[in-house]
Protein backbone atom coordinates (compact mmCIF):
# COMPACT_ATOMS: atom_id res chain seq x y z
CA UNK A 1 0.00 0.00 0.00
CA UNK A 2 1.60 3.31 -1.08
CA UNK A 3 1.86 6.65 1.18
CA UNK A 4 0.16 9.39 0.00
CA UNK A 5 2.17 12.54 0.94
CA UNK A 6 1.78 14.11 3.95
CA UNK A 7 0.81 17.94 3.18
CA UNK A 8 0.05 19.85 6.55
CA UNK A 9 -3.54 21.50 6.67
CA UNK A 10 -2.21 25.10 7.39
CA UNK A 11 0.15 24.37 3.71
CA UNK A 12 -3.45 23.30 2.13
CA UNK A 13 -5.82 26.59 3.31
CA UNK A 14 -2.42 28.64 2.68
CA UNK A 15 -2.49 27.22 -0.90
CA UNK A 16 -5.84 27.92 -1.02
CA UNK A 17 -6.59 31.23 -0.02
CA UNK A 18 -3.35 32.15 -2.51
CA UNK A 19 -5.08 30.68 -5.36
CA UNK A 20 -8.28 32.27 -4.63
CA UNK A 21 -6.65 36.03 -4.01
CA UNK A 22 -4.92 35.56 -6.85
CA UNK A 23 -7.92 35.02 -9.18
CA UNK A 24 -9.95 37.73 -7.71
CA UNK A 25 -7.16 40.11 -8.13
CA UNK A 26 -7.11 39.62 -11.76
CA UNK A 27 -10.94 41.31 -11.66
CA UNK A 28 -11.48 44.75 -11.36
CA UNK A 29 -12.99 46.27 -7.69
CA UNK A 30 -16.32 47.17 -6.66
CA UNK A 31 -17.81 49.13 -3.93
CA UNK A 32 -21.13 50.20 -1.77
CA UNK A 33 -21.43 52.94 0.22
CA UNK A 34 -24.42 54.73 1.84
CA UNK A 35 -25.80 57.94 0.83
CA UNK A 36 -28.94 60.34 1.42
CA UNK A 37 -31.92 57.83 0.16
CA UNK A 38 -29.98 54.52 0.60
CA UNK A 39 -27.09 52.44 -1.02
CA UNK A 40 -25.15 53.00 -3.95
CA UNK A 41 -22.87 50.15 -5.53
CA UNK A 42 -20.78 50.91 -8.35
CA UNK A 43 -18.35 48.78 -9.94
CA UNK A 44 -15.76 49.18 -12.83
CA UNK A 45 -17.58 47.01 -15.67
CA UNK A 46 -16.69 47.65 -19.47
CA UNK A 47 -19.92 44.99 -20.42
CA UNK A 48 -23.67 45.98 -20.45
CA UNK A 49 -24.78 42.55 -19.79
CA UNK A 50 -22.95 40.99 -17.58
CA UNK A 51 -23.60 42.30 -14.10
CA UNK A 52 -21.49 42.32 -11.21
CA UNK A 53 -24.40 44.00 -9.70
CA UNK A 54 -28.04 42.65 -9.26
CA UNK A 55 -31.62 42.74 -7.30
CA UNK A 56 -31.92 39.96 -5.16
CA UNK A 57 -35.25 40.86 -3.15
CA UNK A 58 -36.77 43.94 -2.02
CA UNK A 59 -34.63 45.76 -0.22
CA UNK A 60 -31.33 43.46 -0.66
CA UNK A 61 -29.54 44.01 -3.33
CA UNK A 62 -25.92 41.36 -4.64
CA UNK A 63 -22.58 42.61 -5.83
CA UNK A 64 -19.86 39.85 -6.78
CA UNK A 65 -15.94 40.08 -8.24
CA UNK A 66 -13.63 37.10 -9.76
CA UNK A 67 -15.16 34.88 -11.71
CA UNK A 68 -17.99 35.60 -13.14
CA UNK A 69 -19.50 32.13 -13.54
CA UNK A 70 -18.88 31.45 -9.81
CA UNK A 71 -20.53 34.91 -8.19
CA UNK A 72 -23.42 34.85 -11.19
CA UNK A 73 -24.29 30.98 -9.88
CA UNK A 74 -24.00 32.80 -5.86
CA UNK A 75 -26.46 35.00 -7.11
CA UNK A 76 -28.57 32.56 -8.59
CA UNK A 77 -28.68 30.56 -5.15
CA UNK A 78 -29.12 33.93 -3.54
CA UNK A 79 -32.57 34.74 -5.79
CA UNK A 80 -33.81 31.07 -4.75
CA UNK A 81 -32.72 30.85 -1.15
CA UNK A 82 -35.10 34.67 -0.73
CA UNK A 83 -37.94 34.26 -3.09
CA UNK A 84 -38.44 30.58 -1.34
CA UNK A 85 -38.19 32.13 1.94
CA UNK A 86 -40.96 34.84 1.37
CA UNK A 87 -42.98 32.64 -0.05
CA UNK A 88 -42.88 30.48 2.82
CA UNK A 89 -43.02 33.01 5.78
CA UNK A 90 -43.52 36.76 4.38
CA UNK A 91 -41.64 39.00 2.47
CA UNK A 92 -40.74 40.89 5.38
CA UNK A 93 -38.81 37.93 6.84
CA UNK A 94 -36.40 38.06 4.26
CA UNK A 95 -33.15 40.00 5.39
CA UNK A 96 -29.57 40.43 4.56
CA UNK A 97 -28.17 38.98 7.76
CA UNK A 98 -29.95 35.40 7.17
CA UNK A 99 -28.72 35.66 3.61
CA UNK A 100 -25.27 36.67 4.25
CA UNK A 101 -25.00 33.96 6.91
CA UNK A 102 -26.04 31.20 4.02
CA UNK A 103 -23.24 32.57 2.06
CA UNK A 104 -21.25 32.11 4.38
CA UNK A 105 -21.96 28.46 4.84
CA UNK A 106 -21.59 27.94 1.43
CA UNK A 107 -18.35 29.36 0.97
CA UNK A 108 -16.75 28.42 3.52
CA UNK A 109 -17.71 24.87 2.88
CA UNK A 110 -16.56 24.78 -0.84
CA UNK A 111 -13.25 26.18 0.56
CA UNK A 112 -12.65 23.90 3.21
CA UNK A 113 -14.12 20.80 1.13
CA UNK A 114 -13.80 21.18 -2.51
CA UNK A 115 -10.32 21.00 -4.40
CA UNK A 116 -10.78 24.20 -5.91
CA UNK A 117 -12.27 27.43 -3.82
CA UNK A 118 -14.37 29.94 -4.90
CA UNK A 119 -12.32 32.85 -6.94
CA UNK A 120 -14.91 35.38 -5.34
CA UNK A 121 -15.84 37.99 -3.07
CA UNK A 122 -19.28 39.18 -2.86
CA UNK A 123 -21.42 41.89 -1.11
CA UNK A 124 -24.90 41.27 0.69
CA UNK A 125 -26.25 44.78 1.16
CA UNK A 126 -29.68 45.64 2.55
CA UNK A 127 -31.51 49.66 2.76
CA UNK A 128 -33.47 49.67 5.61
CA UNK A 129 -36.71 51.63 6.74
CA UNK A 130 -34.57 54.04 8.37
CA UNK A 131 -30.80 55.19 7.73
CA UNK A 132 -29.88 53.50 10.58
CA UNK A 133 -30.83 50.31 9.60
CA UNK A 134 -28.81 49.76 6.70
CA UNK A 135 -26.71 46.93 6.31
CA UNK A 136 -23.39 45.96 4.59
CA UNK A 137 -22.06 42.66 4.46
CA UNK A 138 -18.99 41.43 2.82
CA UNK A 139 -18.31 38.03 2.25
CA UNK A 140 -14.75 36.49 1.17
CA UNK A 141 -13.90 33.76 -0.86
CA UNK A 142 -13.47 31.71 2.51
CA UNK A 143 -16.88 32.32 3.91
CA UNK A 144 -15.77 35.25 6.66
CA UNK A 145 -18.48 37.90 7.31
CA UNK A 146 -17.87 40.90 7.52
CA UNK A 147 -20.30 43.91 9.06
CA UNK A 148 -19.50 47.03 7.36
CA UNK A 149 -20.42 50.46 8.28
CA UNK A 150 -20.93 53.41 5.91
CA UNK A 151 -19.00 51.90 2.45
CA UNK A 152 -17.69 48.55 1.28
CA UNK A 153 -15.16 47.54 -1.21
CA UNK A 154 -14.38 44.16 -2.37
CA UNK A 155 -12.06 42.85 -5.23
CA UNK A 156 -7.80 42.80 -5.59
CA UNK A 157 -7.74 46.62 -4.76
CA UNK A 158 -10.06 46.73 -2.04
CA UNK A 159 -7.46 48.03 0.20
CA UNK A 160 -6.42 51.48 -1.27
CA UNK A 161 -9.81 51.93 -2.29
CA UNK A 162 -11.21 51.54 0.92
CA UNK A 163 -8.43 54.09 2.22
CA UNK A 164 -9.33 56.72 -0.63
CA UNK A 165 -13.10 56.12 0.76
CA UNK A 166 -12.08 56.65 4.50
CA UNK A 167 -11.03 59.66 3.48
CA UNK A 168 -14.27 60.90 1.26
CA UNK A 169 -17.47 59.08 2.21
CA UNK A 170 -18.81 61.80 4.58
CA UNK A 171 -22.80 61.34 5.80
CA UNK A 172 -25.58 62.48 3.87
CA UNK A 173 -24.20 62.23 0.16
CA UNK A 174 -26.69 63.06 -2.45
CA UNK A 175 -26.75 60.30 -5.37
CA UNK A 176 -24.54 62.44 -7.65
CA UNK A 177 -22.02 63.09 -5.05
CA UNK A 178 -21.79 59.25 -3.85
CA UNK A 179 -21.16 58.39 -7.55
CA UNK A 180 -18.44 61.08 -8.34
CA UNK A 181 -16.80 59.91 -5.11
CA UNK A 182 -17.39 56.01 -5.37
CA UNK A 183 -16.30 57.24 -9.52
CA UNK A 184 -12.72 58.22 -8.07
CA UNK A 185 -12.17 55.93 -4.92
CA UNK A 186 -12.44 53.01 -7.94
CA UNK A 187 -10.03 55.00 -10.19
CA UNK A 188 -7.75 55.87 -7.77
CA UNK A 189 -5.46 59.13 -8.93
CA UNK A 190 -3.65 58.88 -12.14
CA UNK A 191 -6.31 57.81 -14.10
CA UNK A 192 -10.48 57.93 -14.48
CA UNK A 193 -13.07 55.45 -15.16
CA UNK A 194 -15.30 56.44 -18.43
CA UNK A 195 -18.84 56.70 -17.65
CA UNK A 196 -19.63 53.58 -19.80
CA UNK A 197 -17.13 51.53 -18.58
CA UNK A 198 -19.07 52.05 -14.79
CA UNK A 199 -21.92 49.64 -14.00
CA UNK A 200 -24.00 51.37 -11.27
CA UNK A 201 -27.01 50.67 -9.03
CA UNK A 202 -29.18 51.83 -6.63
CA UNK A 203 -31.19 50.61 -3.29
CA UNK A 204 -33.36 53.72 -2.89
CA UNK A 205 -35.67 53.78 0.22
CA UNK A 206 -38.03 55.89 -1.86
CA UNK A 207 -38.69 53.14 -4.35
CA UNK A 208 -41.62 51.44 -2.95
CA UNK A 209 -41.24 47.88 -2.56
CA UNK A 210 -38.64 47.13 -4.74
CA UNK A 211 -35.66 49.04 -3.77
CA UNK A 212 -33.32 48.27 -6.57
CA UNK A 213 -33.00 50.47 -9.45
CA UNK A 214 -30.04 50.18 -12.46
CA UNK A 215 -28.78 53.58 -13.12
CA UNK A 216 -27.82 53.34 -16.73
CA UNK A 217 -27.21 54.82 -20.12
CA UNK A 218 -28.31 58.63 -20.62
CA UNK A 219 -29.28 58.63 -16.73
CA UNK A 220 -25.65 57.76 -15.59
CA UNK A 221 -24.03 60.07 -18.32
CA UNK A 222 -26.19 62.97 -16.94
CA UNK A 223 -25.17 62.34 -13.14
CA UNK A 224 -21.21 62.14 -13.89
CA UNK A 225 -21.05 63.74 -16.94
CA UNK A 226 -18.74 61.72 -19.74
CA UNK B 1 -19.11 23.80 -4.58
CA UNK B 2 -22.89 23.03 -2.99
CA UNK B 3 -24.49 25.64 -4.95
CA UNK B 4 -28.03 24.48 -5.98
CA UNK B 5 -29.65 25.36 -9.29
CA UNK B 6 -32.90 23.27 -9.79
CA UNK B 7 -35.26 23.69 -12.53
CA UNK B 8 -33.94 26.85 -14.37
CA UNK B 9 -36.30 30.07 -13.64
CA UNK B 10 -39.02 28.03 -12.61
CA UNK B 11 -40.38 28.89 -9.36
CA UNK B 12 -43.03 26.30 -8.66
CA UNK B 13 -40.23 24.00 -9.26
CA UNK B 14 -37.81 25.18 -6.96
CA UNK B 15 -40.76 24.69 -4.39
CA UNK B 16 -41.06 21.46 -5.31
CA UNK B 17 -37.90 20.56 -5.17
CA UNK B 18 -37.80 22.04 -1.58
CA UNK B 19 -40.60 20.48 -0.08
CA UNK B 20 -43.73 22.47 -0.87
CA UNK B 21 -46.49 21.41 -3.57
CA UNK B 22 -48.37 24.49 -4.06
CA UNK B 23 -50.84 22.31 -6.83
CA UNK B 24 -51.05 19.34 -4.46
CA UNK B 25 -53.87 17.00 -5.80
CA UNK B 26 -56.68 17.12 -3.05
CA UNK B 27 -58.59 14.00 -2.79
CA UNK B 28 -62.87 14.46 -3.01
CA UNK B 29 -64.75 15.07 0.18
CA UNK B 30 -67.94 13.02 0.42
CA UNK B 31 -69.45 16.62 0.74
CA UNK B 32 -68.02 19.83 -0.66
CA UNK B 33 -67.27 22.60 1.96
CA UNK B 34 -69.24 25.78 1.41
CA UNK B 35 -66.04 27.53 -0.81
CA UNK B 36 -65.60 31.08 -0.63
CA UNK B 37 -66.26 32.41 -4.49
CA UNK B 38 -65.19 35.89 -6.10
CA UNK B 39 -66.97 36.87 -8.57
CA UNK B 40 -67.34 40.05 -11.11
CA UNK B 41 -63.84 41.00 -13.00
CA UNK B 42 -63.22 42.85 -16.32
CA UNK B 43 -61.16 44.07 -18.57
CA UNK B 44 -60.93 46.77 -21.13
CA UNK B 45 -58.31 47.96 -23.71
CA UNK B 46 -58.45 52.03 -24.46
CA UNK B 47 -56.08 53.68 -26.43
CA UNK B 48 -53.30 53.86 -23.33
CA UNK B 49 -53.79 50.17 -22.42
CA UNK B 50 -55.64 48.14 -20.40
CA UNK B 51 -58.70 49.23 -17.30
CA UNK B 52 -59.02 46.23 -15.05
CA UNK B 53 -61.67 46.71 -12.51
CA UNK B 54 -63.50 43.89 -10.15
CA UNK B 55 -66.34 44.06 -7.53
CA UNK B 56 -65.29 43.14 -3.78
CA UNK B 57 -67.90 41.18 -2.90
CA UNK B 58 -66.82 37.13 -1.56
CA UNK B 59 -69.65 34.80 -1.27
CA UNK B 60 -70.05 31.22 -0.07
CA UNK B 61 -73.33 29.82 -0.93
CA UNK B 62 -76.36 32.70 -0.32
CA UNK B 63 -74.09 34.08 2.24
CA UNK B 64 -71.25 36.95 2.05
CA UNK B 65 -68.16 35.62 2.97
CA UNK B 66 -66.44 39.11 2.77
CA UNK B 67 -67.23 42.32 1.56
CA UNK B 68 -63.72 44.28 0.73
CA UNK B 69 -61.83 41.44 -0.83
CA UNK B 70 -59.30 42.46 -3.72
CA UNK B 71 -59.66 40.87 -6.98
CA UNK B 72 -57.12 42.56 -9.13
CA UNK B 73 -53.75 42.36 -8.70
CA UNK B 74 -50.76 43.96 -9.96
CA UNK B 75 -48.86 40.97 -11.60
CA UNK B 76 -45.96 42.48 -12.07
CA UNK B 77 -44.96 46.18 -13.44
CA UNK B 78 -46.62 46.14 -17.10
CA UNK B 79 -49.03 43.49 -16.32
CA UNK B 80 -52.32 42.86 -13.85
CA UNK B 81 -54.53 39.56 -12.91
CA UNK B 82 -57.97 39.74 -12.18
CA UNK B 83 -59.76 36.80 -10.69
CA UNK B 84 -62.96 35.06 -10.08
CA UNK B 85 -63.86 31.42 -8.64
CA UNK B 86 -62.95 29.93 -5.84
CA UNK B 87 -61.06 32.85 -3.70
CA UNK B 88 -58.73 30.55 -1.75
CA UNK B 89 -56.91 28.92 -4.67
CA UNK B 90 -57.22 32.20 -6.76
CA UNK B 91 -55.24 33.94 -3.91
CA UNK B 92 -52.66 31.14 -4.06
CA UNK B 93 -52.10 31.31 -7.68
CA UNK B 94 -52.21 34.60 -7.94
CA UNK B 95 -49.20 34.85 -5.37
CA UNK B 96 -47.68 32.26 -7.29
CA UNK B 97 -47.59 33.95 -10.50
CA UNK B 98 -46.66 37.28 -8.98
CA UNK B 99 -43.58 35.18 -7.60
CA UNK B 100 -42.14 33.35 -10.71
CA UNK B 101 -42.94 36.38 -13.13
CA UNK B 102 -39.83 38.37 -10.63
CA UNK B 103 -38.56 35.34 -9.73
CA UNK B 104 -37.55 34.85 -13.34
CA UNK B 105 -36.88 38.83 -14.19
CA UNK B 106 -34.28 39.01 -11.50
CA UNK B 107 -32.85 35.17 -12.33
CA UNK B 108 -32.74 36.29 -16.06
CA UNK B 109 -32.23 40.43 -15.28
CA UNK B 110 -35.11 40.77 -18.14
CA UNK B 111 -38.53 40.67 -17.31
CA UNK B 112 -40.77 38.35 -19.41
CA UNK B 113 -42.34 39.05 -22.87
CA UNK B 114 -46.70 39.88 -22.33
CA UNK B 115 -47.43 36.43 -24.31
CA UNK B 116 -44.25 34.89 -22.05
CA UNK B 117 -46.36 35.88 -18.66
CA UNK B 118 -49.65 34.85 -20.25
CA UNK B 119 -48.35 31.22 -21.22
CA UNK B 120 -46.96 30.84 -17.59
CA UNK B 121 -50.63 31.73 -15.94
CA UNK B 122 -52.04 28.94 -18.45
CA UNK B 123 -49.63 26.51 -16.89
CA UNK B 124 -50.59 27.63 -13.50
CA UNK B 125 -54.85 27.22 -14.47
CA UNK B 126 -54.19 23.82 -16.14
CA UNK B 127 -51.98 22.25 -12.61
CA UNK B 128 -54.99 23.91 -10.91
CA UNK B 129 -57.23 21.51 -12.64
CA UNK B 130 -57.44 18.49 -10.81
CA UNK B 131 -58.26 20.59 -7.61
CA UNK B 132 -61.21 22.12 -10.28
CA UNK B 133 -62.34 18.47 -10.78
CA UNK B 134 -62.53 16.58 -7.87
CA UNK B 135 -63.31 19.91 -5.12
CA UNK B 136 -64.83 22.15 -7.47
CA UNK B 137 -62.41 24.81 -6.78
CA UNK B 138 -62.25 26.59 -10.21
CA UNK B 139 -60.05 29.28 -11.19
CA UNK B 140 -61.01 31.43 -13.46
CA UNK B 141 -57.65 34.60 -14.00
CA UNK B 142 -58.36 37.66 -16.26
CA UNK B 143 -54.57 38.40 -17.24
CA UNK B 144 -54.12 41.58 -19.17
CA UNK B 145 -51.18 43.77 -19.49
CA UNK B 146 -49.12 46.51 -21.69
CA UNK B 147 -47.06 44.83 -24.24
CA UNK B 148 -43.60 46.98 -24.39
CA UNK B 149 -43.01 45.62 -27.46
CA UNK B 150 -45.69 45.93 -29.61
CA UNK B 151 -46.81 49.50 -27.73
CA UNK B 152 -50.56 48.18 -26.75
CA UNK B 153 -52.57 46.75 -24.41
CA UNK B 154 -53.55 42.96 -24.35
CA UNK B 155 -55.99 41.00 -22.95
CA UNK B 156 -56.14 37.00 -22.02
CA UNK B 157 -58.67 34.58 -21.04
CA UNK B 158 -58.63 31.32 -19.57
CA UNK B 159 -60.54 28.22 -18.75
CA UNK B 160 -60.97 25.20 -16.21
CA UNK B 161 -58.31 23.58 -18.42
CA UNK B 162 -55.31 25.67 -18.98
CA UNK B 163 -57.30 27.15 -22.69
CA UNK B 164 -55.89 30.80 -23.29
CA UNK B 165 -57.41 33.06 -25.46
CA UNK B 166 -56.45 36.39 -26.34
CA UNK B 167 -59.25 38.84 -26.45
CA UNK B 168 -59.30 41.84 -29.07
CA UNK B 169 -61.00 44.53 -27.22
CA UNK B 170 -62.38 43.76 -23.48
CA UNK B 171 -64.05 40.38 -21.30
CA UNK B 172 -65.63 40.18 -18.34
CA UNK B 173 -65.82 36.94 -16.28
CA UNK B 174 -67.33 35.85 -13.05
CA UNK B 175 -71.14 35.06 -11.96
CA UNK B 176 -71.80 38.59 -13.07
CA UNK B 177 -70.01 38.68 -16.31
CA UNK B 178 -72.21 38.08 -18.93
CA UNK B 179 -74.12 41.90 -17.57
CA UNK B 180 -71.01 43.22 -17.63
CA UNK B 181 -69.83 41.93 -20.85
CA UNK B 182 -73.19 43.19 -22.45
CA UNK B 183 -72.70 46.91 -20.91
CA UNK B 184 -69.27 47.28 -22.32
CA UNK B 185 -70.11 46.23 -25.48
CA UNK B 186 -72.71 49.07 -25.71
CA UNK B 187 -70.32 51.55 -24.87
CA UNK B 188 -67.34 50.37 -26.15
CA UNK B 189 -65.11 51.96 -29.07
CA UNK B 190 -61.93 51.59 -30.49
CA UNK B 191 -59.38 53.97 -28.70
CA UNK B 192 -61.23 55.34 -26.23
CA UNK B 193 -59.96 57.53 -23.65
CA UNK B 194 -58.96 56.66 -19.95
CA UNK B 195 -61.58 58.63 -18.71
CA UNK B 196 -64.35 57.25 -20.89
CA UNK B 197 -62.74 53.35 -20.34
CA UNK B 198 -63.07 53.72 -16.39
CA UNK B 199 -66.39 55.10 -16.35
CA UNK B 200 -67.83 52.02 -18.77
CA UNK B 201 -66.19 50.08 -16.70
CA UNK B 202 -67.48 51.28 -13.46
CA UNK B 203 -71.29 51.03 -15.35
CA UNK B 204 -70.39 47.12 -16.22
CA UNK B 205 -70.11 46.46 -12.28
CA UNK B 206 -72.75 48.71 -11.32
CA UNK B 207 -75.15 46.55 -13.78
CA UNK B 208 -73.43 43.28 -13.00
CA UNK B 209 -74.35 43.79 -9.45
CA UNK B 210 -77.77 45.15 -10.12
CA UNK B 211 -78.62 41.76 -11.79
CA UNK B 212 -76.61 39.18 -9.93
CA UNK B 213 -76.55 38.74 -6.55
CA UNK B 214 -72.82 37.17 -5.91
CA UNK B 215 -71.62 41.15 -7.50
CA UNK B 216 -71.04 43.15 -4.93
CA UNK B 217 -72.05 47.23 -5.73
CA UNK B 218 -70.73 50.59 -4.46
CA UNK B 219 -71.34 50.02 -0.74
CA UNK B 220 -71.32 53.47 0.76
CA UNK B 221 -71.78 52.94 4.10
CA UNK B 222 -68.74 51.18 4.80
CA UNK B 223 -66.95 53.19 2.10
CA UNK B 224 -66.39 50.31 -0.02
CA UNK B 225 -65.95 50.45 -3.68
CA UNK B 226 -65.22 48.09 -6.27
CA UNK B 227 -61.58 48.06 -7.27
CA UNK B 228 -60.28 50.02 -10.84
CA UNK B 229 -56.62 50.02 -12.08
CA UNK B 230 -54.97 50.90 -15.20
CA UNK B 231 -51.97 49.37 -17.23
CA UNK B 232 -50.16 51.74 -19.14
CA UNK B 233 -46.81 51.75 -20.21
CA UNK B 234 -46.06 53.82 -16.93
CA UNK B 235 -47.20 50.63 -14.90
CA UNK B 236 -50.20 49.31 -13.33
CA UNK B 237 -51.95 52.08 -11.43
CA UNK B 238 -54.73 52.04 -9.18
CA UNK B 239 -57.18 54.66 -8.92
CA UNK B 240 -57.64 56.23 -5.52
CA UNK B 241 -60.79 54.91 -3.69
CA UNK B 242 -62.56 58.38 -3.40
CA UNK B 243 -62.62 58.72 -7.27
CA UNK B 244 -63.57 55.48 -7.84
CA UNK B 245 -66.64 56.67 -5.23
CA UNK B 246 -67.29 60.04 -6.92
CA UNK B 247 -68.19 58.03 -9.97
CA UNK B 248 -70.33 55.65 -8.28
CA UNK B 249 -72.50 58.86 -6.70
CA UNK B 250 -72.25 60.56 -10.16
CA UNK B 251 -73.71 57.82 -11.68
CA UNK B 252 -76.24 56.59 -8.66
CA UNK B 253 -77.63 60.34 -9.30
CA UNK B 254 -78.29 59.67 -12.99
CA UNK B 255 -80.58 56.73 -12.50
CA UNK B 256 -82.09 58.29 -9.64
CA UNK B 257 -82.82 60.99 -12.18
CA UNK B 258 -83.69 59.01 -15.10
CA UNK B 259 -86.28 56.88 -12.37
CA UNK B 260 -88.14 59.66 -11.24
CA UNK B 261 -88.31 60.98 -15.00
CA UNK B 262 -86.49 64.05 -14.53
CA UNK B 263 -84.13 63.37 -17.23
CA UNK B 264 -80.78 65.21 -16.84
CA UNK B 265 -80.89 65.56 -20.52
CA UNK B 266 -84.83 66.75 -20.41
CA UNK B 267 -85.70 69.51 -23.35
CA UNK B 268 -85.75 72.86 -21.78
CA UNK B 269 -89.23 73.57 -22.91
CA UNK B 270 -91.89 71.26 -22.39
CA UNK B 271 -93.68 68.73 -24.45
CA UNK B 272 -96.31 69.95 -26.99
CA UNK B 273 -99.55 69.68 -26.00
CA UNK B 274 -100.89 66.18 -28.15
CA UNK B 275 -103.54 68.19 -29.98
CA UNK B 276 -100.12 69.81 -31.62
CA UNK B 277 -98.64 66.74 -31.90
CA UNK B 278 -98.18 65.19 -35.66
CA UNK B 279 -100.62 62.13 -36.45
CA UNK B 280 -99.57 59.30 -34.47
CA UNK B 281 -97.33 57.37 -36.78
CA UNK B 282 -96.88 53.64 -37.45
CA UNK B 283 -93.76 54.19 -39.88
CA UNK B 284 -90.89 56.33 -40.61
CA UNK B 285 -91.58 59.09 -42.64
CA UNK B 286 -90.16 59.12 -46.39
CA UNK B 287 -88.02 61.76 -47.27
CA UNK B 288 -89.84 64.76 -49.18
CA UNK B 289 -90.29 64.11 -52.61
CA UNK B 290 -88.34 61.20 -52.23
CA UNK B 291 -89.57 57.96 -54.67
CA UNK B 292 -92.19 55.63 -53.18
CA UNK B 293 -90.92 52.86 -51.50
Amino acid sequence: MSMPFYVSPEQVMNDKAQYARKGIARGRSLCALVYEDGILLAAENPSEVLHKISEIYDRIAFAGVGKYSEFDALRRAGVQFADVRGYQYSREDVDARSLANAYAQMMAHTFTNDIKPLEVEILVVEVGVLPAEDQLFRITFDGVVLDEDHFSVIGGEADPISERLKESWREGLSLGDALRTARTALAGADRTIEANALEVAVLNRANGRRAFRRIDGAQLLEIVGA
Amino acid sequence: MTVRLPGGTDFVALLRSVGHDPFASVTAADSAPQITHGTTICAIRYADGVVMAGDRRATAGNMIAHRSMEKIYPADRHSGVAIAGAAGAAMEMVKLFQLQLEHYEKLEGVALSLEGKANTLAQMVRSNLPAAMQMGLVVVPLFAGYDIRRRRGRIYTYDVTGGRYEETDFQAEGSGGRDARTTIKLGWRDALPRAETVELAIQALYEAADEDSATGGPDPVRGIYPMVATITEEGFEELPEDQVAERFRALIERKQRAATGTLPTAPATPPSPPSAAPAKRTRAPRPEGGAPA
